[in-house]
């Protein structure tokens, strides 16, 4: 019984792992321009797509950093074309635009790749188990676990220490400042949309490795991913992190106990923190409600 | 403002006589009698979205939760607990209904893109209860096994399983019902407080105006509407299945109010329409249509913000023809 809820533990935080990546591109979308990017689980399926075609040119290695930079890059130009259009707008339009574009991202991945899921090789010694006892740990999830950490403090360390990741802080708090101090604001959320893609784009790789590429893959990530930063509290991006964890050993410990309720539960917890802690765990009042 | 009101009964009497006629003209337009009734039945889900979207300013983007509760509470109830088609609606009336009034609560209080967040993660809930209890709804194969019943007054009876002309005609009066109220409301001093809300909420506060009683009633009543609609699907297509509750089709009713032009009582309607047709259309063309629906919503988003309806046509029209064309998402 204790392996099996270790086992699932331990699932639930590889799960939760993947929603923290992908929550934290959201929420850091959301706290700069208002925006929910519906398309965000399309650009995480684009990651692991980018990922299988060039991995056998460049090697795993070199696919692991190039693809969701690339996946950043097409953001980056649906961001410069389309997006900063809505900037001020009603949310409601940046939604219906980034919903419509969520249809395009996965019929054209369905249309070039195809609608059955694509095998991603990972390098051999990443699919050993770290020992026999826990077979479960596969070298390749710690090595996702450790990417995911890396990814994760290397953002908040850029956030917290760098100039451009001070601005894009302030600005989630007074943009009107940000900008009247002389910041090109523009220029600020085009960069952070790329940013956040970039982190959609990583996860969807890592992804690739521990499931099968499909059109899907992503849709299926975006609703936890809105949970994540509900219960977290959406402003906060340390909540994000914290609500991602959260819920993904939930799942997993659900899983143990009641599998059929593994989906489910997320969304309860969420109830909860709404009626007894409205903003979020560590959400500030007020700020984008 | 006699005139006013005269236009408007004119305007009134239009839209009713065309949607009577519809078995006679839909035949020559090259449509067929069920698509007429799925236009009905998801012009009557845009409709009660756009009560809160439109007329209350609030946005949810989770209402298919609700639009699948009524579709699952009226084929259970056939299924399981009565022959009688119109109770079997009423249960699944009070299912959408008591379902959006008890997250309503918890909900209300968020504004903007995170009352959007939040009813679309809650919309999330019940799309995974109808895709995971296999033993009540059928899981992902859908809710079978139910008929909508003729329809018995006792004296005689109305076929509305056999004869799709009746059954669009039931639709129609149960859609003649859900607006009729919803029209109702509007016009009552609620309905005005409603406007009030939307168009300064903070105002309404000093005004006194209960502001979150307020958005609390008009979200129930608009996941009762929507029920309503979903029950009329369900028996439309004498099936129901999980993917009716997803954000997905959550989206698809959001995107027919905007269309049509949510400002505008009757606007959704006409955006279901168009959605309807289109979908059914570019489906039977191209195995893409995925792609298309897509770039509809994303060039409906950028150029015409404000729907069909909501359009200045005459000054669009000018504005092409005039050398320094403005943009019509510019013209707030």
């Amino acid at each position: 019984m204790s392996d099996l809820i270790l086992y699932n533990v331990t699932n639930g935080l590889i799960i939760g792992a993947f929603y923290v990546l992908m929550a934290l591109g959201l929420s850091l979308i959301l706290n700069l321009s208002g925006v929910i990017n519906f398309a965000h689980g399309g650009f995480l399926a684009l990651g692991g797509y980018f990922a299988y075609t060039i991995a056998p040119y460049v090697g795993f290695w070199a696919a692991l950093l190039i693809a969701p930079i690339l996946v950043a890059l097409v953001g980056l130009v649906i961001e410069r074309t389309l997006i900063y259009r809505l900037y001020g707008r009603d949310p409601l339009y940046s939604l219906l635009l980034t919903f419509g574009l969520a249809f395009i991202f996965e019929d054209l991945t369905r249309a070039i790749w195809g609608a059955t899921g694509l095998p991603f090789t990972i390098p051999a010694f990443l699919s050993q188990p770290v020992s026999e006892h826990f077979f479960f740990v596969t070298r390749y999830r710690l090595f996702m676990v450790a990417v995911v950490t890396v990814a994760v403090g290397g953002l908040f360390l850029f956030l917290r220490f760098s100039r451009l990741g001070v601005r894009i802080r302030a600005g989630t708090f007074d943009l009107d400042t940000v900008s009247s101090l002389g910041v090109n604001v523009r220029a600020l959320r085009s960069f952070n949309f790329a940013l956040g893609i970039f982190l959609a784009g990583l996860a969807g790789v890592l992804a690739g490795g521990q499931l099968s590429l499909e059109p899907t893959m992503g849709a299926s990530l975006l609703m936890p991913s809105f949970v994540a930063i509900i219960v977290g509290g959406v402003g906060s991006l340390p909540g994000t992190l914290l609500g991602g964890l959260l819920i993904g050993v939930a799942a997993g410990l659900t899983t143990v106990f009641w599998p059929s309720a593994s989906e489910a539960v997320i969304y309860v917890m969420m109830a909860v923190v709404l009626l007894l802690r409205p903003r979020g765990l560590l959400g500030e009042e007020g700020l984008l409600s | 403002m006699m005139e006013n009101d005269r236009q408007r009964m004119m305007r009134l009497g239009a839209i009713w006589l065309l949607l009577l006629a519809v078995p006679l003209w839909v035949p020559f337009v090259g449509g067929y009698m069920a698509l007429g009734t799925r236009v009905l039945v998801l012009g009557l889900a845009a409709m009660s979205l756009n009560f809160l979207l439109g007329f209350t300013g609030v946005l949810s983007f989770g209402h298919a939760a609700y639009f699948g509760l009524g579709a699952y509470g009226t084929g259970l109830a056939l299924k399981l607990l009565t022959n009688s088609t119109p109770l079997a609606l009423v249960m699944g009336v009070l299912l959408g209904g008591v379902a959006g009034a008890v997250l309503g609560a918890l909900i209300v209080r968020r504004r903007g893109v995170y009352f959007a967040m939040v009813t679309i993660a809650f919309g999330q809930v019940f799309y995974f209860i109808a895709y995971r209890w296999n033993t009540l709804t059928g899981g992902d194969d859908g809710l079978r096994g139910f008929e909508r019943q003729p329809l018995d007054f006792g004296v005689g009876t109305i076929d509305i399983l056999h004869k799709p002309i009746l059954f669009y005609y039931f639709v129609l009066a149960m859609f003649g019902i859900g607006v009729g109220a919803m029209g109702l409301l509007l016009r009552s001093p609620f309905g005005r407080t409603l406007l009030a809300i939307r168009e300064n909420e903070r105002r309404a506060r000093f005004l006194g105006i209960p502001v979150e009683q307020h958005i609390w009633l008009s979200f129930t009543l608009s996941c009762v509407f929507v029920s309503l609609a979903g029950g009329l699907n369900a028996l439309l297509n004498n099936f129901a299945d999980p993917t009716m509750l997803n954000y997905t089709q959550s989206g698809e009713i959001v995107m027919m109010a905007v269309l049509g032009g949510m400002r505008r009582f009757w606007g959704p309607l006409l955006g279901a329409a168009v959605f309807v047709v289109l979908q059914d259309y570019l489906s039977s063309l191209t195995t893409n249509w995925m792609s298309f629906l897509g770039a509809i919503f994303v060039l409906m988003v950028l150029f015409f913000p404000r729907g069909v309806l909501g359009m200045n046509w005459t000054e669009m029209f000018h504005s092409m023809r005039g050398s320094k064309a403005q943009r019509p998402g510019d013209t707030a």
